[in-house]
């Protein structure tokens, strides 16, 4: 396309405006981040002193006491656990439900759409003293299955709505095609359909992932024992009422974000194409 | 919620109203795959979010707590044998008790709960759209340096809920936080964020502002992109102005991404617990506490009033509900259809 670029046509005050602007919000948008990171390498009486600095005495001493004095490794895996399972459970009910809710005019479809989105609305208020019963009565209570389920009843309605708005946006005469071919649904579905959604699939996948591994309630209501928390209720260990450390919540909160960061750098790629479909479409 | 999709819609209601058992067999033989495709997160809604719906419900009709909520009450004696008895006061069936002293103040701050979680909404929502909308707005120009710009406005969403809840109540610490280093640097007293109502509510506004902008900055880039940029060039022919393009393009052309996504951010923001949990711990005294972090207090501190706590629940939900009908009314009214 002929389009000349707008770049072109911008004068330069206007261009400094817009790039003032967008550094700017560029600086809101990472300077907690690095603000946690840079505390985390400074020493407790350096973290707890008025005065501003960006570097003072740096050190790695809080990673070092965090990931041998504390239970911070055994929070981190069951986190590591917990969201891998969610995640991958999660995709798969959500992949096949949304392409069934996309694809099939079958009775009962309209009302498990309703469903999903009304699913949203549901406070976690309502839901969480019964759930926590039906844990209990089942002995999941202080387990991680009880927080894989509860994390996919969060997760799963949200992603199929998300998936179903992308899988409408793949022409159905691929899935013709495939028919034609001798596919029956569920192996047009596996082969042809969902490697052409894998943007959506990776914006589902975090979404996922994010939500398991980030989750406070649930997490702080099921869980009773040191060895089973997550890192979402561990870290608050480190910041009691009285007494609060700091310098080790910095560096956890770093370790924390690292993998959370690795799975959105995988993901963000297809992020606008992916939601956009679930948004516009959903 | 749909569009005209690509699927040809047939009539669900079949011709024949004799042919029952012929139909049904149809419509198995037909759609079982289907059916078997969403089967497993039928039960899983089914077991795990209606069941407990019904259960809440139920719940706060009743007074159970921690206390009251063993059938029996067991007495180990000096011998070591156990003696059981019914419990005299168990739980029971109170009807509608439990709204009636949440509705009237007797038990809880319900009214001022609920006026700090509609600011809170309002505010949060209002400023993700506005600030999601002009960065996109930003961002979809050709321009230098697009693509680093956005991997960084995106990053806070990167980080979980929970960790940025923690980075933002250590830059809002009254001695050492980064918040009153600044002010005190432009010369302004250091402010004891917590210990007022308003101020501690600000914390957690701003804590779930910065977390919120990149998803709605997404998903309205993305509906950006949608739009055909024959559009623009036909404006720019005709000699619109960018503003006149902005408000005649792209906003009526974001309108079914900006209604799903306000709607979401609006029910989400509503029910947002970990911010205001882990920023302001409902400080000073409960007063920043939104309805879901109360109902949560209710039910797992002190002693465990889950009857409350299920009150609270309804009244959350209903105020949702009614909330998206009166929505969706209005776009239905403006001719979007649903």
């Amino acid at each position: 396309m002929a389009r000349a670029p707008g770049r072109s046509r911008r004068g330069p005050a206007r261009s400094a405006l817009l790039h003032g602007t967008l550094i700017l919000a560029s600086l809101i948008a990472i300077g907690p981040i690095v603000w946690v990171l840079l505390s985390s390498l400074k020493p407790g009486y350096a973290i707890q002193s008025s005065e501003l600095t960006l570097f003072r005495d740096t050190t790695l001493a809080n990673y070092g006491y965090v990931l041998t004095e504390t239970n911070f490794p055994r929070w981190f895996l069951n986190s590591v656990i917990v969201a891998a399972f969610t995640m991958t459970i999660g995709i798969f009910l959500s992949a096949t439900t949304g392409y069934a809710v996309s694809r099939f005019n079958f009775p009962g479809r309209r009302p498990l759409m309703m469903v999903f989105l009304v699913t949203q609305m549901f406070p976690v208020a309502i839901l969480i003293v019964p759930i926590y019963t039906i844990m209990a009565r089942l002995g999941l209570i202080n387990t991680m299955p009880a927080l894989i389920i509860a994390y996919l009843t969060i997760a799963v309605p949200f992603c199929a709505w998300m998936l179903k708005g992308y899988f409408d946006s793949i022409p159905t005469s691929l899935d013709e095609a495939a028919a034609l071919d001798g596919c029956g649904p569920f192996a047009t579905f596996w082969r042809v359909v969902l490697p052409l959604a894998r943007p959506a699939v990776a914006v589902t996948a975090f979404y996922t992932f994010l939500t398991a591994w980030g989750e406070v309630a649930y997490a702080s209501a099921f869980i009773q024992t040191d060895d089973k928390f997550t890192l979402a209720y561990g870290l608050q260990q480190f910041v009691p009422q009285f007494n609060p450390q700091w310098e080790y919540l910095t560096a956890a909160a770093v370790l924390v974000t690292v993998p959370a960061g690795l799975v959105f750098f995988f993901a963000q790629k297809h992020l606008v194409s992916g939601l956009t479909a679930g948004g516009t479409k959903g | 919620m749909t569009t005209v999709t690509a699927d040809p819609a047939p009539p669900s209601t079949p011709p024949g109203r004799s042919a029952r058992p012929s139909r049904l067999r149809r419509s198995w033989e037909k759609h079982w795959y289907a059916w078997a495709m969403v089967l497993p997160v039928v039960i899983v809604l089914a077991v795990l979010i209606f069941y407990p719906l019904f259960r809440g419900i139920w719940l706060s009709f009743t007074n159970l707590t921690e206390a009251n909520q063993a059938a029996e009450i067991c007495i180990r004696s000096i011998t070591g044998s156990e003696v059981c008895n019914d419990n005299p006061n168990k739980w029971e069936f109170v009807g509608l008790d439990n709204y009636v002293r949440v509705l009237t103040g007797e038990v809880g701050e319900f009214w001022q709960w609920t006026g700090t979680t509609l600011i809170w909404t309002l505010v949060c929502v209002a400023c993700h759209f506005g600030l999601g909308l002009g960065l996109a707005t930003m961002l979809n120009r050709p321009m230098r340096l697009r693509g680093l710009y956005r991997v960084l406005l995106i990053l806070p969403w990167a980080v979980p809920a929970f960790v940025s809840a923690f980075a933002w109540k250590f830059i809002f610490n009254e001695r050492f936080g980064l918040a009153n280093a600044l002010l005190s640097a432009v010369g302004i007293d250091p402010v004891s964020w917590f210990a007022d109502r308003w101020t501690s509510l600000l914390t957690a506004i701003v804590t779930n502002i910065w977390l919120g902008v990149p998803f709605m900055m997404v998903a309205l880039l993305g509906g950006m992109q949608t739009i055909p940029s024959e559009l623009y060039e036909a404006a720019e022919i005709d000699g619109a102005s960018a503003w006149q393009r902005f408000t005649n393009i792209t906003l009526p052309g974001l309108r079914p991404v900006s209604m799903t996504v306000v709607l979401l951010g609006t029910i989400w923001t509503f029910n947002m617990f970990p911010i205001i949990f882990l920023v302001t711990e409902g400080q000073p005294a409960g007063q920043s506490e939104i309805l879901v972090t109360g109902a949560y207090r209710a039910a797992f501190e002190g002693i465990r009033n889950y009857s409350l706590a299920s009150t609270y629940g309804v009244l959350i939900l209903s105020i949702l509900l009614v909330f998206s009908v009166f929505y969706r009314r209005a776009l239905r009214k403006q001719g979007e259809v649903w």
